[in-house]
């Protein structure tokens, strides 16, 4: 299926073969001139580093150029215009509108308001399919295939839209198992277990670590606890040092959407089993093998 | 006591039967029927029924609803039948239908929800994902949307 005009709002408007087609683009070093004379617009209503940052170097790799702003101060939304109207003035200045938002399905809004193709650059708790895309990319490197692994995803998995993206995106494949790790209240809500096709179960790190392929970790806030004693209770359980990882297989992979707080300890970056920054230099070449194949 | 005594039949119009004992002011609520239209409009609460118990009826003098209208109000009333009366005949007859997508008669739940932000070009919009009991999903959000969460959201003004 081809890509050119369309919109890019959830993980799941893929297929396997599309996305396998997307790691071949990525991982070819393709270098091209693809964008000239093309804009970008990069709408980001809610701060970001990592994504914008490489979703303009993709452009820029690319020979695009880019238009946009990375908050909502200094754009005419902080005098009140809407986000519709936003997207309405963009649409007509650019050729794709990547969008990052709080609120969700803004992305969907934005697709069905512009003629532009929309990428969703995240928004809200749930989608960030580009993320979803590197992760897998990710996986599909370091590891020579996403089918038959055992994954096991820690950290908030309520709120956090990397980890649901990231579990969708599973759903694409066949792993062997996945295992969610999260305090009680942070485990997903039912929208997303009742999706999952693949088997899961609910499990503690130290069970399961040795038993797993891929350690796909997430940022556990403090802010999500209603209690602070609940939070200085449980953290310690999901947080990865180099002690823990002797208990580890020795081609576990870990990969974390970044940015990390405290939840990955500074020692496992020397350990081969680190992989959250070749995870995030990857975003650029899947951002441009995507930008190359959706930008009109 | 039979119906007959409480409402007297209508000449033209529609009648909304079997709706679920005390859902009848839903029923209008969804189909906009405020009074003011001008139309005869009556109604009966918690009346015997040998398929429901109780039931409720609606009467609409002089207006023929149509399928697309009266559909939306399987969301409160899934067994309700709709009777088209012409000169005091009832000349059609049907069972409600719940569609596979509802929009903007019920609003999504989660509040960081795009189609809850004011002033933006947008209307909540969710899919039918299972019809006993009821279950919607957001359009935008994905987030469910549960048969008493609907009934609520009906029930308030």
């Amino acid at each position: 299926m081809s890509f050119r005009g369309k919109d890019v709002l959830s993980i799941l408007d893929f297929t396997r073969n599309d996305l396998e087609r997307l790691f071949r683009i990525a991982s070819s070093k393709f270098e091209g001139d693809e964008l000239e004379g093309k804009v970008v617009a990069l709408a980001f209503f809610e701060p970001s580093t990592r994504t914008r940052l490489s979703f303009e170097t993709a452009t820029l790799r690319l020979g695009g150029g880019y238009i946009g702003f990375d908050a909502v101060q200094g754009t005419s939304i902080a005098k009140g215009e809407t986000f519709s109207d936003t997207i309405r003035m963009l649409d007509a200045y650019a050729d794709v509108i990547v969008v990052r938002h709080s609120l969700e399905g803004a992305a969907k809004l934005a697709a069905e308001l512009a003629e532009a193709p929309v990428i969703n650059a995240g928004d809200g708790s749930k989608r960030h399919p580009t993320q979803a895309m590197i992760d897998l990319y990710t996986v599909w490197r370091e590891k020579k295939g996403i089918d038959n692994l055992v994954y096991g995803v820690l950290g908030d998995l309520r709120y956090g839209r990397a980890s649901g993206s990231f579990l969708r995106a599973l759903n694409l494949y066949s792993p062997k198992k996945v295992y969610l790790i999260a305090p009680e209240s942070l485990r997903p809500k039912e929208e997303l277990l009742d999706t999952l096709k693949m088997p899961w179960e609910f499990a503690d790190l130290e069970e399961v670590l040795p038993e797993l392929d891929v350690l796909y970790v997430t940022r556990i806030q403090k802010e999500r606890f209603p209690d602070p004693a609940e939070y200085e209770r449980v953290k310690g359980s999901y947080r990865i040092d180099a002690a823990l990882l002797k208990n580890a297989k020795e081609d576990m992979i870990i990969l974390h959407p970044l940015p990390r707080v405290d939840e990955i300890a500074l020692d496992v970056d020397s350990t081969p089993h680190a992989r959250y920054f070749k995870q995030a230099a990857y975003g650029v070449p899947i951002r441009m093998a995507l930008l190359r194949e959706v930008v009109p | 006591m039979s119906e007959e005594l409480v409402v007297r039949r209508i000449s033209n119009g529609t009648v909304i039967d079997h709706i679920p004992a005390g859902r009848a002011l839903k029923v209008l609520r969804i189909l906009g029927i405020t009074g003011e239209e001008g139309y005869m409009v009556s109604m009966v609460m918690n009346v015997y029924s040998k398929k429901l118990g109780r039931k409720d009826i609606v009467k609409v003098e002089g207006r023929e609803l149509s399928s697309e209208e009266v559909n939306k109000i399987a969301l409160v009333a899934p067994t309700a039948t709709i009777n088209i009366v012409r000169d005091y005949e009832v000349v059609e007859k049907r069972k409600v239908e719940l569609p596979d997508k509802i929009e903007g008669i019920v609003r999504c739940v989660n509040p960081k929800c795009v189609t809850n932000a004011p002033r933006e070009a947008v209307h909540p919009s969710f899919r039918v994902i299972s019809r006993k009991p009821l279950k919607l999903v957001c359009e935008y959000c994905g987030e469910y949307l549960t048969e008493e969460e609907v009934i609520a959201q009906l029930a308030g003004t």
